[in-house]
């Protein structure tokens, strides 16, 4: 074939315009018509704030008004911590801006090994990968483990890179009750004994801020002879002895196969990583496509990740006052009258029910004019239909912070009538 | 009574609950455009056919799942 097929003398001069049918945009109407709705009711549009500066991990400005951060997953603090931009200034200085390639290729500089060391020193185990996101560990290590004619088993309420992990890959995919250790059990009794299993669940589920009772379904995959994954994202730094997460805190660092974890929330920069003490783990790296077939971070990333994370192996201070935060803010806000996802204080995140769309938005908007920005959350990322009001706490928020933010959902709360 | 009539009319039972339309069902009614089912309706019906027949349908198979019709079918592979 010639190239004279693509020469532009061959269009029209003036297309037509497409027909709705046959315009691949058009199946999107639906969703600007809601987005449209909820803009013309008055509301700032919730998933397009702009931080025009960010002067603190609990400080930004947003349209020339200070306000508090209560909806980023900055648990740690660790964004502006001088030794972690010193390593990372270092590094732009000494390895440059970028890596230009694949890990497999040119993208493996020295601060990519020393950013594994330090997750193998960190969760005591043999092997680490780093990934370019978190998104992408859970999609290369879940679609990468199973493969055809094997199981994936996975909680209802899974965050979407292990949905997507599942269809990225060639596995039977069922899925279990969220948190339901009989519902698991029932499930997985009733796959063929000899096929390969893997079940994947997450230490906190990060949209109610609830914990799994990892230590009983671990259990029971393990009675059904299945692999089990935990993704440790929302509780890194902060569960168990040396802060590995929810399945430390349960004991079960020699049950849990794999663990997946990021960059991104208390290590304070972005990239995704996968934690095992399985002897073969480094075949992951041939046969992992979202491994191979991507760009690998930049060297000031890494040097950062690195940094933070072998700080917050001894980051005993932050993690006693993390959790304090979220005590306050949970009692608090329990206290004044609202609806929460957890009944107790179980993880750095606090959601705040609400009854519907209308009376989010109200309250979020009512938030934020009093400079405080919380996460918004609908379906589907939530679960059962709710619509969430998500604040998540940082080591760094100050008592006298906390209090701001208690006011300001009380103000805010029987301004729009959700508490009476 | 074939085995296929029975599980139709089994999975028929089971839909009740979820038919909150009362819409007339029959071998061609689809879940998601008669039923207008979204997906936590789909998570729970799943669960109680999966239960009165002791089999699982995975997400692969549900994927290809339209019509009553189909699921009866379904069933009756899955059973088999």
């Amino acid at each position: 074939m010639t190239e004279t097929g693509l020469q532009p003398e061959t269009l029209p001069a003036d297309p037509a315009p497409l027909a709705p049918e046959r315009d691949l945009m058009s199946k999107f109407d639906p969703l600007i018509a809601e987005r449209q709705a909820l803009l013309d009711s008055g509301v700032t549009d919730p998933f397009a704030i702009v931080m025009d500066e960010v002067r603190s991990p609990t400080e930004a400005v947003i349209k020339g008004r200070e306000t508090i951060l209560l909806g980023t997953y900055n648990y740690m603090g660790m964004t502006f911590d001088p030794d972690v931009i010193a390593a990372g200034h270092a590094a732009l200085d000494q390895f440059g801006s970028g890596t230009n390639g694949s890990r497999m290729l040119n993208g493996t500089f020295r601060d990519h090994m020393e950013v594994e060391q330090a997750l193998r020193d960190f969760y005591g185990v043999s092997g680490a990968i780093v990934f370019s996101t978190g998104y992408m560990a859970n999609l290369g290590m879940i679609s990468t483990l199973a493969g055809k004619g094997e199981y994936v088993i996975l909680d209802a309420d899974s965050h979407a890179s292990i949905y997507d992990g599942c269809k990225q890959g060639y596995a039977e995919v069922v899925r279990f009750r969220h948190n339901d250790v009989n519902d698991l059990d029932k499930r997985l009794g009733r796959l063929p004994k000899e096929a390969g299993k893997l079940v994947v669940l997450e230490g906190v589920y990060s949209m109610l801020g609830d914990v799994a009772p990892l230590r009983e379904m671990v259990a029971v995959a393990k009675k059904h002879g299945a692999m089990v994954l935990s993704d440790e994202a929302h509780s890194m730094g902060f569960y168990g002895p040396n802060g590995r997460g929810v399945y430390e805190d349960q004991g079960l660092e020699r049950d849990v196969d794999f663990v997946v974890g990021t960059f991104s929330k208390s290590v304070g920069t972005v990239g995704g990583f996968c934690v095992s003490n399985h002897p073969k783990f480094e075949a992951i790296r041939l046969a992992c496509r979202p491994y191979i077939f991507t760009a690998s971070l930049p060297p000031s990333v890494v040097a950062t990740a690195a940094a933070s994370i072998r700080k917050l192996m001894t980051a005993e201070k932050k993690r006693a006052q993390l959790w304090e935060n979220a005590r306050k803010l949970h009692g608090g806000l329990t206290a004044m009258g609202f609806r929460l996802g957890t009944a107790q204080c179980e993880s750095a995140i606090v959601a705040v029910i609400l009854e519907d769309q209308e009376q989010a938005a109200a309250m979020w908007q009512a938030l934020l004019d009093g400079g405080l920005y919380v996460n918004m959350a609908r379906p589907p990322a939530t679960p059962a239909g709710t619509f969430l009001l998500r604040c998540s706490l940082c080591a760094e928020h100050t008592p006298a912070q906390i209090d701001r933010v208690l006011g300001m959902f009380e103000a805010a709360g029987r301004a729009v009538g959700v508490l009476a | 009574m074939s085995d296929r009539t029975e599980i139709f009319d089994t999975v028929t039972r089971l839909i009740e609950p979820f038919n909150k339309k009362q819409a007339e069902l029959g071998e061609s009614t689809t879940f998601q455009g008669d039923l207008e089912w979204d997906s936590l309706t789909v998570m729970d019906f799943v669960a109680a056919i999966e239960d009165e027949f002791d089999i699982i349908i995975t997400m692969n198979m549900q994927a290809e799942i339209e019509t009553v019709g189909q699921l009866v079918d379904a069933v009756e592979k899955l059973k088999a």
